[in-house]
């Protein structure tokens, strides 16, 4: 086994992986926002159709979520996704659908009175949500949060059930080939690796939101 | 003129009448006091007259702009949202637990809304803050979080908060009653500042001793409905009512 080329293969690979995180996180982290003001909103033809769509997202694996919208999208709407936006259009759906929950429960959690407040103030609903609600929201729902972020990292191996080639399909390939269990430790080495990082951007996160409770 | 008028308010929960038909009157200059049992209904009265709650019935005018009237089917008909919006900004409300903004410093407390709701330049909104924090003698807290104040301080700098929206009648809502007792002094000392100003002010209190010598008229609720009103002098040294009597006697007995 050439661990040179194992081991930038597997860096390679890694950036796939990365990929797939940050598109994630760039799209479904608003997308979720919004999701979760629909939930909340008591408009019904807003409310319901939000609520079937978290249900769907959260109620279904995330892995035939994958595979419908790359293989299930042409015969239904004659679209045909390329591996990679199909693998990120899947995590992004369902990331979004997650991140409401979270985000609705940080908004909940704020409370009364900080609206009470803006509103006798003069805010307006606009400048009340983001002056005074989701600055607080942010600091509230950090640990929530940081469980989806670390669970994303390892999601992203997924992908491959539709042919994307990330950090495990690489290097389950080197495994069979190679007949040596050495690359899965290693892969093993670089999602913690990830995760720590990660971890500790969060650790910073709640540590500069800790100047106020 | 009469800064505010409310007329025959009547305002429900759930089936639950709170306010049965109250009106009030307050002058340019004047301090109403509000007293009453816990229940009677006087925060629901300031909530309905600063726009937090809804009113089901009544007349409310605040510096001679109409909020809400009662239509012919009997029911509030509120005034559009411009014009709401516009008395919004002639009333200021205090309240029992402060309601800071945590995640702002004092002086941002206070700077956010004239800045952003007046369209103030921050220069301006800063210094008419330290001004007021100048006043409410914490100046040297301009750059603190809420959360390391005491009670006392945090009710100093949401009266400030209030204040620089210049607002035409200020309304407190038990503005003491979170405080521990050696803090409510302090609270009460701002209030009789302002009042020595001029500044119309409507105050809910448990306070009597405070609303016998601040306040120009004083009304005591019990059961959504206005018991008994007048001048102090009158609710507390001539008491008609039986119910008021009652209930002042607690007082005087502690």
């Amino acid at each position: 086994m050439n661990y040179s080329v194992l081991l930038s293969q597997m860096l390679g690979a890694t950036l796939m992986t990365l990929r797939i995180f940050f598109v994630t996180l760039a799209f479904s982290l608003p997308l979720g926002l919004l999701v979760a003001v629909g939930r909340m909103t008591k408009v019904k033809a807003v409310n319901l159709p939000v609520r079937l769509y978290i249900l769907l997202m959260r109620g279904t694996p995330l892995m035939l979520q994958l595979l419908f919208i790359f293989y299930g999208f042409k015969p239904i709407f004659g679209i045909q996704l390329d591996r990679v936006p199909a693998a990120e259009a899947a995590f992004v759906l369902n990331y979004a659908a997650y991140f409401a929950e979270i985000f609705r429960g940080g908004i909940a959690g704020i409370p009364r009175g900080q609206r009470e407040a803006a509103k006798v103030l003069g805010f307006t609903r606009r400048q009340t949500f983001f002056r005074i609600v989701l600055p607080q929201v942010v600091k509230g729902i950090l640990p929530p949060m940081s469980n989806e972020f670390i669970t994303l990292v390892k999601d992203t191996s997924l992908a491959q059930v539709i042919g994307v080639v990330e950090l495990l399909k690489i290097t389950s390939d080197w495994v069979s080939s190679a007949v040596s269990m050495i690359p899965f430790a290693v892969a093993g080495v670089f999602y913690l690796v990830m995760n720590a990082a990660v971890t500790r951007c969060f650790t910073a996160a709640e540590k500069h939101y800790s100047y106020y409770r | 003129m009469p800064i505010l008028t409310a007329h025959d308010i009547h305002k429900s929960f759930g089936g639950e009448e709170v306010l049965k038909g109250i009106s009030v009157e307050v002058e340019k200059g004047g301090v109403l006091a509000v007293i009453g049992p816990s229940g009677s209904g006087k925060s629901t009265l300031l909530r309905c007259i600063t726009q937090l709650e809804t009113v089901d019935r009544g007349d409310i005018a605040i510096c001679g702009e109409t909020l809400v009237r009662t239509g012919k089917d009997g029911k509030a008909v509120y005034s559009d949202r411009a014009v709401c919006n516009r008395i919004a900004l002639h009333v200021g409300l205090v309240f029992q637990n402060f309601n800071l903004f945590p995640h702002f410093s004092v002086l941002r407390n206070i700077t956010e809304a004239p800045e952003h709701v007046l369209g103030r330049t921050k220069e301006q909104a800063e210094a008419s803050a330290m001004k007021l924090l100048k006043k409410m003698d914490l100046s040297d807290k301009a750059d603190a979080y809420p959360c390391r104040l005491s009670g006392g301080q945090q009710q100093r700098v949401s009266i400030a908060r209030a204040l620089a929206m210049n607002p035409d009648v200020l309304f407190f809502d038990e503005p003491t009653s979170a405080l521990d007792p050696e803090l409510t002094g302090e609270i009460l000392k701002v209030i009789r500042g302002l009042a020595a100003e001029r500044m119309t002010m409507v105050v809910v209190t448990h306070e009597m001793a405070f609303a016998r010598d601040v306040a120009d008229r004083v009304v005591f609720m019990a059961d959504g409905v206005i018991v008994e009103q007048g001048p102090p002098e009158q609710v507390f040294g001539n008491t008609q009512s039986e119910r008021t009597k009652a209930f002042l006697s607690r007082f005087h007995e502690n």
